[in-house]
């Protein structure tokens, strides 16, 4: 681990750190109790943040133009980023958002690299008819532009998809791009003499994948993983600014489109719409540089 | 005569590559249990109270025929090939009935085709001769700090970045319209020129992003590039850095990155209609979202089918130039 650390690039360390920390968001404070973000009584809308023991420097004191905005049942309450125009504490409100993102983005991300793995070895060692087809469907979802047919299957599901119905959906194209490098993967290893050695010693085709070329395909597998985490996140976004995201899932990309539709930034309610911008921007450039750096860190290893 | 050969593979796979994507998007709403036309009379009855049994019998049948949901589903297929596919006539357009949705796609689409083929050439252009510098002196500061701007824009998704200019250039600033207002009735210069304002945002968002992308491939394509024997040779030739950067590393990086321009034309369309919903860009991505909000399919299969045609079609003739332009390449 040390060694690890000593060698990463500025951007692995970066990345690992700006991913860990969405993590942390997600998956740990996520679950500390906390102020429901639905509130059954809308109680104070639009309160400026607040944030306890930084207050007393004079930023993020509840104050909006010099006069305080807590006051009567919200005297002593804190909402670090303040409530939207639904009275929505929008600090849990991006964190529901970023737990969300990420649960969708990593299951699809799962299913993807599982099932081009899959389809990549498959094709890449039995060939023939079965390659030729397979690769066919795989080169169709390639080329095929993704977003629209996206759009035509969730406009069809209209606000009653759930979670992982709309993984499902975004998954449909997760999977083409591995099992196409995967299988040009198969196809050179299929020649190296380790392999041939494995085969004339008697072991079977599944046998010879599975101990053989999948610990090779792993490393290549986990840059694969990220990289379609990100983008199942970005599609999962810009569905959800169609209006096309079950509309009581909160994700990022839904809170972002909430804010729009309640006329934040027209509003200049800048504590609202900006956090999801924000956490996204950060949290894809950590992720793209945590993929880039772990390629690198991963061909300087091969190097030496 | 190996040329033929290639060319008819290369059609065949073009052909059953649209043919596939087609027939999965004709699948897609008959495996939904909505109906589009029962969602449309109830819409219908709710708006203005319930019919008489026989007129709904008949309105049903009537739009039955429009959306090609008459008959058994193999001849709804073959109907929607025949009359969709080789004719793109989809039917009526219920947004603004009676029109075909194939007329008001074909009024939509060079916009979207303009927009983000311009900014995509623009953008490769850019991109591949910043990346060449930075790869090709990859040990300067400046290298890198180009580099470290591009990996901090790209992975940005495309309505993100165009929200952010839109709050700064169109709401903080008031430069720029905050919904894009063309007007085609009064001559051709403002026509033009309220084209101009309208475009430049959408297309700066999408000519920043395919910067970032084309500037981190090409760094690390010329990079490796540099490292190679033959750059090695021409330095101990004592040849001048201009030639050696033009002759052997541009010219053997930029046929990849020739390929990678077909392949990224799926990724522009998509951020294309990300773009244009944000800004009201009268583009297909603003039809398709219109379409969505009143639920026609119709309008919504057409958009589909042509940017299937289109994207699969683009990427035909790049595979098709591509020998032209690598001599090492035969055709096979």
């Amino acid at each position: 681990m040390k060694r690890f650390w000593k060698n990463a690039s500025f951007r692995l360390k970066f990345g690992l750190i700006v991913t860990l920390f969405f993590l942390i968001l997600g998956f740990v404070i996520y679950f500390v109790p906390h102020v429901d973000p639905f509130p059954n009584v809308i109680k104070e809308k639009n309160l400026p943040p607040r944030i306890p023991g930084i207050e007393k420097l004079g930023i993020f004191d509840g104050t909006e133009n010099g006069v305080m905005k807590y006051k009567g049942s919200t005297a002593n309450e804190y909402h670090y980023l303040g409530t939207t125009s639904q009275g929505q504490d929008i600090f849990w409100l991006l964190i529901e958002g970023i737990h969300n993102s990420l649960t969708i983005g990593l299951i699809v991300a799962l299913i993807g690299t599982v099932v081009g793995v899959f389809v990549g070895l498959l094709s890449g060692f039995v060939g023939g008819g079965i390659d030729r087809f397979l690769m066919l469907v795989t080169d169709t979802f390639v080329v095929i532009p993704s977003l629209p047919v996206m759009i035509l299957m969730t406009s069809l599901m209209k606000g009653r998809a759930t979670v992982i119905m709309m993984a499902l959906v975004l998954a449909l194209f997760a999977w083409a791009w591995p099992s196409r490098q995967i299988r040009s993967m198969a196809l050179t290893m299929k020649e190296r003499d380790f392999i041939h050695t494995a085969w004339f010693s008697g072991e079977g085709v599944l046998q010879t994948v599975a101990t053989e070329i999948l610990p090779f395909t792993l490393t290549w597998s986990l840059s694969n993983f990220m990289n379609a985490t990100l983008s199942a996140i970005a599609s999962e976004s810009g569905l959800a600014v169609l209006g096309l995201s079950p509309a009581n899932l909160i994700t990022l990309g839904n809170m972002i489109q909430w804010a729009r539709n309640y006329n934040a930034i027209i509003m200049g309610r800048w504590n609202w719409i900006l956090p999801p911008i924000l956490s996204t921007i950060v949290l894809f450039i950590g992720l793209f540089m945590l993929i880039t750096g772990y390629n690198d860190y991963l061909s300087m290893k091969r190097g030496r | 005569m190996k040329f033929w050969k290639y060319l008819g593979l290369r059609l065949t796979t073009w052909a059953l590559t649209i043919l596939i994507g087609v027939t999965f998007i004709f699948f897609i709403p008959r495996m939904f249990p909505s109906d589009p036309v029962e969602r449309m009379i109830g819409n219908m009855e709710s708006l203005s109270g319930s019919m008489d049994p026989a007129a709904k019998e008949a309105m049903r049948k009537s739009l039955r025929i429009q959306f090609g949901l008459d008959g058994s589903l193999w001849e709804q297929y073959i109907t929607f090939l025949w009359r969709g596919l080789l004719h793109f006539d989809f039917g009526p357009a219920l947004m603004s009935y009676p029109t075909p949705a194939g007329e008001i796609i074909a009024r939509n689409l060079p916009f979207t085709v303009g927009l983000s083929m311009c900014t995509t050439i623009v953008a490769w252009c850019i991109g591949n001769f910043i990346g060449l510098l930075a790869g090709f002196r990859k040990n300067k500061r400046s290298s890198r700090i180009l580099e470290g701007i591009a990996i901090c824009i790209y992975p940005i998704p495309y309505f993100i970045l165009a929200l952010v200019l839109q709050i700064i250039f169109a709401y903080v600033l008031g430069w720029f319209p905050l919904q894009a207002t063309i007007q085609y009735n009064n001559g051709t210069a403002t026509f033009i020129a309220t084209l101009l304002k309208a475009s430049v945002l959408p297309a700066l968002s999408i000519l920043l992003l395919g910067t970032g992308w084309w500037i981190i491939s090409m760094k690390s394509l010329s990079g490796t590039t540099s490292e190679e024997d033959f750059v090695l040779y021409a330095r101990y030739r004592g040849l001048s850095e201009g030639k050696i950067g033009y002759s052997y590393v541009f010219r053997n990086s930029i046929l990849t990155q020739i390929t990678a321009l077909a392949m990224s034309l799926g990724g522009v369309f998509n951020g294309s209609i990300m773009t244009e919903i944000i800004f009201g860009y009268p583009g297909v991505g603003t039809l398709i979202q219109g379409a969505i909000m009143q639920s026609d399919y119709n309008m919504i299969l057409g958009c589909i089918t042509i940017s299937i045609v289109a994207i699969s079609t683009c990427t035909l003739i790049a595979d098709l130039i591509y020998p032209f332009i690598d001599p090492r390449i035969r055709y096979s």
